[in-house]
């Protein structure tokens, strides 16, 4: 956590935002606003609707049959729902990151050149450099650099999980999206993935979905606690911990329930 | 039950469940000792290479060697695409509760269930009677061209009757690539299309080729489809057009079997021939079980 002189401007913002599964409401008229070049986390109990409201920044929820919702999500104030956005750009834009680690069974060049290569790029030269500046990126590439033709299923948890990012990042997003990114992963990797997300907030706008509280403290600058689809409270992760305003999110981050 | 009781039962079971394994290994053995002991010896260069002569009780079968693996070929080339296609849009574009695919799928069952010996009939109405003469007509032949049995309409006929066997097993391999890979691949920007085309067919391969598999032994030992379509009783020349009639192991096997005027002078003939069709159709397994191997080790990143 470091202070921060100005707020910066939002990234990205939901308004109003209300999501059903058929009839279940999922999410419930979530307005928040994810800050340029801030790790805003994403905390609360199990069906909370925080992975939902993740899945949505990027509409990976249109997979998901049967899904409808109300209310708008902007991307530097357009709305990503609107007809005229392209669902495939809004994801090059706004890459995301899964729980469960998922390499492609391709060679670990290929998987982090695939968004470059089904974006259209195919100079030999330019995907090897974007590849291995992804990989540093990554925090990968000292460990892979000498076996990148090698199948990326070869990896360690960690590692995949790291590759993962990469990949996410050789496209070069504006947004970075992690659901749980290192809930799989045992201690040192789970560190190892919290100092990669303290360096990329540099260059990147992330949100972050995590269950681990600790977790939520060491890397965000601020939180958002769900709680039964609704956002209970966001603000300044230090003051979600230290002050929180709500008695349901104070009750959770000292952990009475969850 | 008592402990002993318990005990015969559970050894009864074990000796039963062992014989019926043993049964079908034994049966499977039986048959092969049969055919090698009786046709090994008569399985020569001279019977690979040339045709049949002194009316079927001479010579060899090389026409019907040529005319089985080429139909299979063409069978292959013919149901590949269709199959796996169908198979495409069912478990990828049509929506879950299409109510065109779930007709596609009651159609693809009720195919695998239709008598060979109907698809016979149906390629000699369909595709000679109707879509050859219909092709003679366009074409502008006189005499008839298409609409006779040759190779293509039997190959396609052959293609239909395999077509279950190869749509299930490519909707099948389709459900096993996993759902992360898909998720991933759009996540990063890629279009249904290209999901498809670098993620989800290349993860399935292995089985698709496994239906591949499955239908060439069903279509390469199939007799009765080609029957009116097709095959000929004897012909020493190779097919050379998609038009040509064409010799074929299994319809040999039949002619031998009931057409000889003396049975004991073909016997020799017959094994062989009997044998050659197996290791043929052992053969073309071979090829592409050796072929799913090769790509599953890929797929699952050989180290």
């Amino acid at each position: 956590m470091s202070l921060q002189p100005h707020t910066p401007r939002a990234k990205m913002e939901s308004r109003e935002l209300t999501l059903r599964y058929g009839t279940k409401t999922a999410i419930n008229k979530v307005s928040l606003a994810i800050l340029e070049h801030r790790v805003t986390a994403l905390i609360g109990p199990s069906g909370c609707g925080k992975s939902t409201f993740l899945r949505s920044l990027n509409r990976m929820n249109d997979l998901i049959p049967g899904t409808n919702h109300t209310g708008h999500i902007l991307l530097d104030d357009t709305d990503i729902n609107d007809r005229s956005v392209d669902v495939v750009d809004l994801r090059r834009r706004v890459g995301m990151v899964f729980q469960k680690s998922n390499p492609f069974p391709k060679s670990i060049f290929e998987n982090v050149a695939y968004g470059l290569r089904v974006g259209g790029m195919k100079d030999k030269a330019e995907l090897a450099a974007r590849v291995e500046k992804s990989l540093r990126g990554g925090a990968l590439w000292d460990e892979v650099k000498d076996r990148l033709n090698e199948s990326a299923l070869g990896l360690s948890g960690g590692q995949q999980q790291r590759l993962c990012i990469a990949r996410a990042m050789a496209v070069e997003p504006e947004v970075l999206l992690m659901d749980e990114p290192a809930s799989a992963l045992d201690p040192i990797a789970t560190a190892k993935i919290e100092e990669l997300i303290h360096e990329l907030k540099a260059q990147y706008t992330i949100a972050i979905v995590t269950h681990n509280m600790q977790q939520a403290a060491r890397v965000s600058d601020r939180t958002a606690f769900f709680y039964m689809g609704e956002l209970v409270e966001c603000g300044a992760t230090e003051q979600i911990f230290t002050n929180p305003r709500e008695k349901r999110t104070e009750d959770y981050v000292t952990g009475k329930f969850g | 039950m008592t402990y002993t009781t318990r005990r015969a039962v559970g050894l009864f079971l074990t000796t039963l469940t062992g014989l019926a394994a043993f049964l079908m290994v034994g049966m499977l053995a039986l048959i092969l000792l049969d055919v090698i002991a009786n046709g090994a010896s008569h399985v020569t260069w001279t019977f690979l290479s040339q045709p049949p002569s002194d009316g079927m009780m001479g010579g060899g079968i090389f026409p019907a060697i040529v005319g089985t693996a080429a139909l299979t070929l063409l069978m292959t080339l013919a149901v590949m695409p269709v199959g796996v296609l169908t198979a495409v849009y069912l478990h990828e574009y049509a929506s879950p509760g299409s109510r065109l695919a779930a007709w596609v799928r009651v159609a693809v069952v009720n195919l695998a269930g239709v008598p060979s010996i109907v698809f016979g009939l149906f390629g000699l109405g369909f595709f000679i009677l109707f879509v050859g003469r219909g092709m003679d007509r366009v074409l502008g032949y006189e005499e008839m061209h298409w609409a006779q049995p040759g190779i293509l309409w039997a190959s396609l006929t052959l293609a239909v009757l395999t077509l279950p066997v190869v749509i299930v097993s490519t909707e099948e391999a389709l459900r096993a690539v996993p759902l992360d890979h898909r998720t991933a691949s759009l996540a990063l920007g890629a279009t249904q299309s290209q999901t498809l085309v670098r993620v989800v067919l290349p993860g399935a391969l292995p089985g698709i080729l496994t239906g591949a598999v499955l239908a060439i032994s069903r279509g390469a030992g199939e007799v009765a489809p080609i029957l009116f379509t097709g095959a000929a009783y004897f012909l020493p020349d190779l097919p050379s057009h998609l038009n040509s009639q064409f010799m074929h192991l299994g319809y040999h096997t039949y002619v031998l079997a009931t057409q000889s005027p003396d049975v004991e002078a073909t016997r020799p003939l017959l094994y062989a021939t009997v044998l050659v069709l197996l290791l043929l159709t052992f053969a073309l397994n071979l090829v592409a079980v050796i072929i799913r191997t090769r790509t599953r080790r890929k797929a699952a990143g050989a180290h």
